[in-house]
């Protein structure tokens, strides 16, 4: 049995099988154990009905991408799964796992050409007094794994505590089944031993750690219209802003839930909402509101496929051009983006300290992919970011809420403050907040807006900056693991390579992109978009060397470390 | 209601900012700027604990006009921002003030959406069944044969009907107020803001410049012949059969207000931690 530095597991199964339940299960246990994983899941429109498979990686590193093959497959049966060939790559190494119940096996598998074992998963379920075919798949999985069936244990008794006893033992007994009839099954690969952890694991998505980043930067309100994939954001801020003495409000469409977020920050409330990218749509007049009363406020866009309704479930980059464009007039706001699920917890509270600091609008761009992903990090280190804006101690009469003076942020009168009283008028007004029509006043406004946003110092979060050499590989967002797996392989078989991803998208730091591009003569810009967004936007806004390629896709397909460290390959020779 | 309610620590004037209103001259919304500030005057209002949030239009110009806080937002939306503020901020009194095109036609949804949360604010808007900003184009409220540049001869289209879809929506006191008797519609404006739950005013307020067939409104008011009634059907029924020139309170409900949770004891963040530890 060889030694592997990681393990890809695939449970697929129709929808309503439990194939996503059994890799949640999975992916907890391999933490119980020591190892770090990465858990996506891709399924199909149907809520219910439809076909679901459970993407893991399990390693003893940290992970924050896909590998390039899935290593153990197990279908609970194999309905409908052929839609999900493309995004489970399956190689004559591969072992399959079919229950010969569960129809036959889908032709993207056959034809991979890889080994595959029957188990009756379906008829061992029934063996067992209300066993569920779900869990005995859990077992085979775990069984090839070599993961124990103590840890297992473990996890059903905490995920179906409130399913009773009955529920657990069921779960157990098919489980044990299930793992006893993976001791006829050999992977041919294992994991080495996990190492002992430096800090506390913590199971999370990216959408649990953009709230935690909003509760932690300082936002006590949050407006709400659902929407996949950013409602679980929203319906992990629902019961812990309560908690925190905040409040989470529902509203009927996204227009509104933009507006109410910037009231509730004009009445001194950091605020924040979460959407997609028809939502983020919908919401950019108010967002040019925001960049013109200097009301703070954080957009969360989760972005999906797009253009339109486009696919709910799947990641893509491709609402880069409406974040930084999407205003109409000249109005500078800030655009950030998170590296991974540990990364969202950071950018978030990032996020809400720069609208807070910078009286600004402050878009976040998140995906699908990282966002509805679950993985089992080391707890991130505590930021000091705490949103602070400067509030006004106005005298009767002197108070000008747009006064130029003094940088460009200007301090703010919250309501219930005496003196403070101004109008916040989303007409061109003058140091005071009066509606003008004047040329000067205008300019000035719009030299104090992107002012205030160009002079401030953002420091080296503004960037993830990795390795020298004279081949950059930039990115941005979801892709930065992928980018950075990519460079490390290279980077060890003895080829020098830099990764650049700007977690900072507006304002540009042109400055600071020309010096990290220092010695380099050649740029693989790496994007998930069709229409190659990010090399548009990188172009606009700095100078690159000569000599530029770019690697980008559409979603839904992930682009992979391979074929990042590929592309960089073919170039060099 | 704030809790200032019974001291009067500013006159009418007081509550006037120093900014001219660029209405056209004749304009009804004019008399509305008075009967607001004279119903502040009369509520004892402090001027940094009331927001007056507006949209777009000649009416939404209002808070700028005012001593209060103001939002001059963007069109259609000064409910969603009202409500915002209001939740997170319930100390405060909060005024919305709208027009039919602002406030009926983009602004559709948020008017249903707000009666029927029942928050505890007031939404004033001046109906002058026209769109004058951009110069005369028919509102929800525009009667059907009214002749316009964008719809020659007419929509055909009947009027919206604001007062009965606020009662059925949810609203929690409807009246109907006109421009021409600031005193009698700062009286309204008074009960309307003390009224707990969302208040609804509708005031007439002519457009002299694009409707000059308004000017004869004054010849039409007349006060409602029965006192308000606390039943929404009774009220619908009143509201749809009457001449539309009926003013008064016509509709006091007894719906308990949107309760907006009061801050609770705040646990330490890092409690929230435990969710995700394994």
């Amino acid at each position: 049995m060889r030694e592997t530095e990681h393990i890809s597991v695939a449970i697929v199964g129709s929808g309503g099988a439990g194939a996503l339940t059994a890799g949640n299960f999975l992916l907890e246990a391999a933490s119980l154990a020591g190892w770090h994983g990465l858990l996506t899941r891709t399924v199909g429109p149907q809520i219910r009905g439809g076909e679901a498979a459970a993407l893991l990686r399990l390693a003893n590193r940290p992970v924050e991408c896909l590998a390039d093959r899935i290593d153990l497959l197990v279908g609970i049966d194999w309905l409908n799964v052929d839609r999900f060939g493309a995004e489970i790559e399956i190689g004559p190494q591969s072992l399959v796992v079919t229950d010969p119940a569960g129809g036959d096996l889908p032709a993207f598998v056959s034809r991979a050409g890889a080994r595959s074992a029957e188990v009756p998963i379906k008829d061992i379920a029934k063996s067992v007094p209300d066993g569920r075919p779900n869990m005995v798949a859990l077992g085979v999985a775990a069984g090839v794994l070599g993961l124990s069936e103590q840890d297992l244990s473990a996890v059903i008794e905490k995920r179906l505590a409130e399913k009773g006893d009955k529920a657990i033992d069921a779960s157990k007994a098919a489980l044990k089944a299930g793992i006893i009839a993976a001791a006829q099954l050999d992977l041919g690969l294992r994991l080495p031993p996990p190492k002992a952890r430096d800090a506390q694991c913590w199971l999370v998505s990216g959408n649990e750690m953009t709230g935690l980043g909003a509760i932690r930067g300082g936002v006590r309100f949050a407006a709400a219209y659902p929407i996949t994939p950013a409602s679980e954001i929203l319906e992990w801020l629902a019961p812990n802003l309560a908690k925190v003495g905040g409040l989470l409000f529902q509203a009927e469409d996204e227009l509104a839930a933009i507006n109410m977020a910037i009231g509730a920050s004009f009445g001194g409330t950091p605020a924040l909402t979460a959407t997609s990218g028809p939502g983020l749509s919908l919401m950019t007049e108010a967002i040019g509101l925001a960049t013109a009363t200097e009301i703070p406020v954080v957009i969360v866009d989760v972005m999906r496929a797009g253009p339109s309704t486009g696919i709910p479930t799947k990641s893509e980059q491709a609402d880069l051009n409406i974040a930084v464009y999407g205003l109409h007039g000249d109005a500078p706001h800030v655009v950030v983006a998170p590296q991974s699920i540990a990364d969202c917890l950071f950018t978030t509270q990032w996020a809400v300290y720069l609208a807070e600091v910078l009286q600004s609008p402050a878009v976040m761009l998140s995906d699908q992919f990282i966002g509805q992903a679950v993985a089992a990090i080391d707890r991130p280190a505590d930021v000091a970011f705490i949103g602070r804006r400067a509030t006004a101690v106005p005298q009767m009469g002197a108070y000008k809420r747009y006064a130029v003076a003094g940088g460009g942020v200007s301090p703010m009168a919250i309501p219930g403050m005496p003196g403070g009283q101004y109008t916040a008028d989303g007409l061109t007004h003058n140091e005071r907040g009066i509606p003008t029509s004047n040329e000067n006043d205008h300019r000035v406004q719009l030299d104090k807006r992107r002012g205030k946003l160009e002079q401030f110092s953002y420091g080296d979060h503004w960037a993830t900056l990795e390795g020298d050499g004279e081949v950059a590989v930039i990115t941005w967002g979801s892709l930065t693991g992928a980018a950075r797996e990519a460079v490390n392989q290279l980077r060890a078989g003895g080829f020098a390579v830099r990764l650049i991803a700007p977690r900072l998208l507006l304002p540009a730091q042109p400055e600071r992109l020309q010096a990290a591009l220092e010695g380099v003569d050649r740029v693989l810009i790496v994007e998930q978009t069709h229409g190659g967004q990010f090399h548009r936007y990188l172009r606009a806004h700095y100078d690159l060397p000569i000599e530029v390629r770019l690697l980008n896709r559409p979603g839904p397909l992930p682009i992979r470390a391979s074929e990042i460290a590929r592309a960089v390959m073919e170039w060099r020779s | 209601m704030s809790t200032a309610e019974t001291r009067t620590i500013c006159k009418p004037g007081d509550y006037k900012s120093d900014i001219k209103p660029i209405w056209c001259p004749g304009c009804g919304d004019y008399h509305v700027l008075l009967s607001f500030t004279r119903a502040f005057a009369q509520l004892g209002l402090r001027p940094e604990d009331t927001v007056v949030v507006s949209g777009i239009g000649c009416s939404s110009r209002i808070p700028a006009y005012l001593s209060c806080y103001g939002f001059h937002g963007v069109h259609g939306r000064s409910l969603a921002l009202a409500t915002g503020l209001k939740v997170s901020r319930p100390d405060l009194t909060v005024v919305v003030a709208s027009g039919d095109g602002d406030g009926y036609s983009i602004g559709g949804n948020h008017f249903i959406q707000a009666c029927r949360r029942n928050i505890d604010m007031t939404y004033v808007v001046m109906d002058n069944r026209v769109y004058g900003m951009t110069k005369g184009q028919p509102s929800p409220t525009t009667e059907p044969d009214f002749d316009t540049a964008l719809f020659p001869g007419g929509t055909g289209l009947s009027p919206f009907h604001p007062l009965v879809i606020a009662l059925a929506s949810g609203a929690n006191f409807v009246a109907r107020a006109f421009s021409g008797e600031p005193n009698e519609t700062a009286n309204i404006l008074v009960e309307a803001i003390r009224h707990p739950g969302f208040s609804f005013v509708e005031v007439l307020s002519p457009c002299v410049t694009f409707r000059p067939d308004e000017r004869e409104w004054k010849n039409l008011v007349h006060p409602a012949p029965v006192a308000a009634t606390s039943d929404p059907a009774k009220a619908a029924r009143r509201i749809m059969t009457d001449d539309g020139f009926n003013i008064g309170i016509l509709y006091r409900g007894e719906r308990r207000p949107y309760q907006i949770k009061a801050a609770t004891k705040a646990i330490d963040i890092g409690e929230l931690e435990k969710d995700f530890a394994l």
